[in-house]
């Protein structure tokens, strides 16, 4: 057999080495469960070792805090309801304002994109403050659970809006002429044409979306609603355990988002399968 | 059917694609329109299909003026049925539920009723068996003839064709060209934009030739192959039957 080096233009007399590709190249096949489920076990051993020998010294406050799985308990199911409020309502606003910035008429489409574009370049927190103590306090809305929502799902709408309106223009032109030459309106056109391929298109970043607003929500303790992070800061004053406090949050957020991301991966696989 | 255009202007940014084109057309069931590429047939198409409106100049289909205003010209869209070269059916909608929802959404077919009328369609063109199956999961010849059986479930006074087999192989052209055939033979008035210069002159009652800003030529297909006049005419066939 002949030595590749053999063909090379003298000069060229050895390949360069490839140093990361042990780390970067692609598996010429699948790892074997029991290769990953070996690789699982010593990292999840290390990892814990790891936490073991940096936290065992200052974490002995653990009964103290369970006293207030109540208060735990009631932020997470709070969280969970102000998520889900602010998704609905955030989708609401989303559709009304990606179709508004399509809408010939000219006011009602400069309102829009001042909307997005405002809401889109400014921190949540900003938002959160302005919206409580400028807007709400001025109009006298006392209720902070509602205008925590309010706040959350005008943020989170911007967002959505340009998903929305992303989806909307990559339907194609001749999709719109064809609705048009069955004899379809304007609503109709959007309902059964635009509307459910929009829809296919955009569920994955909706998804993904939804788990946005879920970590958005924890900002809302600045105003004191008694959402998740707000009640592990109780516990944690009640208590001074920071860490005993602040484990259960992580953990809790964790059980919310890391359903919902799945969920987005098994929706964009079965998107894939039928296009 | 009469087709008359007076004094019709569209531009695009400046470019005047129909430069004031004055015709009379009187013909039994098909007309065909042929010409280059760019040349304004489907532009024209669009306006005779009511999808757009000149921006001079008036329409006329069997003495009727098309009108200007979006929902009259959606009333008269109702009476056609249009078929593009490609892209025609809704991606997301099976065959069968392609050609259901304008009959239920827009001439209010129950839907019972809807879908017997759609299943027959499907049979008639040979389809029977992929209603259930969404666009791309067809070939492209059958995309074309659920496409056309869409656009003739409701009968529909005039078909409008522009370019339908130019997205396919031989084999579907035919198919469809074929389909074509069929129905002028059975009495649709049709009118089609066709680079198929053979299934034009068997087909067609009256060709025209659409360029340079105008319809230049138009005579009976026998006529119009055997004897252009006009010298791009001539020019146009000499190229397109060179192979
Ligand atoms: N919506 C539009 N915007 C701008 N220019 C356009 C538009 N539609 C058509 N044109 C221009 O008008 C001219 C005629 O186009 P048209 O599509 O009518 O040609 P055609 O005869 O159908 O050509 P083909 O055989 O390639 O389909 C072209 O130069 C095209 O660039
Ligand atoms: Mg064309």
């Amino acid at each position: 057999m002949p030595n590749p080096v053999d063909f090379m233009a003298p000069g060229f007399s050895s390949i360069s080495r490839d140093f990361p590709g042990f780390l970067l190249d692609r598996p010429s096949k699948p790892a074997s469960p029991l290769a990953k489920g070996l690789a699982i076990i010593f990292l999840v051993a290390g990892y814990s070792l790891f936490c073991w020998l940096a936290f065992s010294k200052s974490i002995e406050n653990w009964e103290s805090v369970y006293e207030f799985r109540i208060t735990f308990w009631n932020g997470w199911i709070n969280t969970i309801g102000i998520s889900a409020a602010a998704l609905g309502l955030s989708l609401l606003i989303g559709i009304i304002t990606a179709l508004a910035r399509r809408s010939p008429f000219l006011p009602l489409r400069y309102s829009a994109a001042a909307y997005v574009e405002t809401v889109r370049g400014l921190p949540l927190v900003v938002l959160v403050l302005f919206g409580f103590y400028g807007v709400a306090n001025a109009v006298g809305w006392q209720d902070r659970l509602g205008v925590g929502i309010t706040i959350l799902s005008l943020f989170s709408g911007a967002y959505i809006a340009e998903m929305i309106r992303a989806g909307i223009e990559s339907v194609s032109r001749s999709q719109w002429d064809s609705a048009r030459a069955i004899g379809l309106g304007s609503f109709q056109t959007y309902r059964f044409v635009i509307f459910p391929q929009v829809t296919r298109q955009i569920l994955p970043p909706l998804a993904g979306q939804f788990s946005s607003i879920i970590k958005d929500s924890s900002l809302l303790y600045i105003i004191g609603i008694p959402e998740l992070t707000f009640a592990a800061n109780q516990v944690n004053s009640a208590t001074y355990s920071t860490f005993e406090s602040f484990v259960p949050l992580g953990i809790c957020y964790l059980a919310l988002t890391l359903p919902v991301s799945l969920w987005t991966k098994w929706i964009e696989r079965r998107m894939r399968y039928e296009t | 059917m009469n087709i008359s255009l007076d004094g019709v202007v569209k531009a695009f940014g400046g470019q005047r694609v129909l430069d004031s084109v004055n015709w009379q057309a009187c013909f039994e069931h098909t007309l065909a329109l042929v010409g280059p590429s760019g040349g304004g047939k489907s532009t024209l198409m669009r306006l005779l299909a009511g999808l757009d409106t000149p921006d001079e100049g008036r329409v006329l289909i069997d003495g009727l003026e098309l009108p200007r205003d979006e929902n009259a010209l959606r009333a008269y869209r109702c009476g056609t049925g249009i078929v593009f070269q490609s892209f025609n059916l809704f991606p997301h909608l099976s065959a069968l539920e392609n050609i259901i929802l304008p009959l239920v959404h827009v001439h209010g077919v129950e839907r019972v009723r809807a879908r017997e009328i759609a299943s027959s369609h499907l049979e008639r063109f040979r389809l029977e068996g992929q209603g259930h199956k969404q666009p791309a999961l067809l070939s492209g010849g059958q995309r074309q003839r659920v496409a056309i059986a869409r656009a003739l479930a409701h009968n529909p006074k005039i078909l409008l064709l522009d370019e339908p087999t130019s997205a396919l192989d031989p084999e579907m052209t035919s198919e469809v060209l074929d389909l074509i055939g069929e129905l002028r033979d059975a009495g649709q008035w049709i009118i089609l934009v066709t680079h198929e210069m053979g299934f034009a002159r068997h087909t067609a009652d009256l060709v025209a030739f659409v360029d340079k800003g105008g319809i230049l030529e138009s005579a009976p297909a026998s006529e119009f192959f055997a004897s252009p006049v006009k010298v791009e005419t001539r020019r146009f066939l000499e190229k397109i039957l060179k192979y």
